[in-house]
């Protein structure tokens, strides 16, 4: 198995190489070109969310099995202020104005397994798998 | 990132060469604004081909570039949008309603032509 992948978060131009480079990730261990893509976009809602509310954090990418199926697993991590209610944010449409609202929600649209964890003062911790198909 | 943008009789170019920062996506809207007042152009094609994703800013970008240059007097078509990007888009719930799309830059440049053609006549 593939050594993770770390790619540091400290500016949006980072989100482009965070997305850049699950798409690459994706793509070399066999995912159609659809699937990468949704992967890339996937990377890039969660990667902006760590720009526009925690300023720095880190994507990490690695390949996962459950025995049955491979995958790949994506966890946006920050130490940012938190998110006093994530049931809210993953809300379609909520935003606190600084987005459109669909970042979160999209995201665990389009990948097969989603969570969320935050605490308030601590940061957020975003893990997202898609699985080979 | 910079992107290159044309002039082609009154209608402006923009073609997007490579994946997009943020940053480089509200310079181009930016751009556009003022370029379709400095060049006097009447339609806009932001050609967005070579865009890796659309996702939730890219898409709201996109239609503030078509926001920003109705007010300043110019009609815009975002053309080139691929087939998994569009997917992925679905998918997401990210729309372009009412938003004038192209499948190519041709098409783009005959749809801003019968749309300009229509408002001479007053229509």
């Amino acid at each position: 198995m593939a050594a993770e992948t770390r790619v540091g978060i400290d500016h949006e131009a980072d989100i482009v190489a965070a997305r850049q480079k699950g798409r690459a990730l994706a793509a070399q261990v066999g995912f159609p070109p659809s699937d990468a893509t949704l992967i890339a976009t996937a990377i890039s809602e969660v990667a902006r969310n760590i720009v526009i509310y925690a300023q720095r954090g880190e994507v990490v990418l690695d390949l996962v099995h459950d025995g049955r199926r491979r995958g790949i697993r994506i966890i946006a991590r920050d130490d940012g202020p938190g998110i006093p209610d994530v049931e809210l944010a993953m809300r379609d449409g909520y935003s606190t104005g600084k987005s459109l609202g669909l970042g979160l929600p999209g995201a665990r649209r389009i990948v097969d397994d989603f969570e969320i964890s935050s605490e308030v003062g601590r940061g957020t911790i975003v893990t997202m798998r898609k699985w080979l198909p | 990132m910079l992107v290159p943008v044309l002039k082609q009789g009154d209608v402006l170019i923009a073609s997007i060469q490579a994946a997009l920062s943020d940053a480089d996506l509200l310079q181009l809207r930016d751009e556009l604004a003022e370029k379709v007042g400095r060049l006097r152009a009447r339609g806009v094609i932001v050609d967005v081909t070579a865009l890796d994703v659309m996702d939730s800013f890219a898409t709201r970008t996109l239609r503030g570039i078509v926001q920003m240059t109705k007010l300043r007097g110019a009609e815009t078509v975002i053309v080139g949008i691929q087939p998994d990007v569009a997917s992925a888009m679905v998918q997401l719930g990210l729309t372009l309603n009412d938003i004038s799309t192209a499948l190519d830059l041709e098409d783009g440049f005959a749809l801003l032509a019968s749309s300009l053609a229509g408002r001479h006549r007053g229509g």
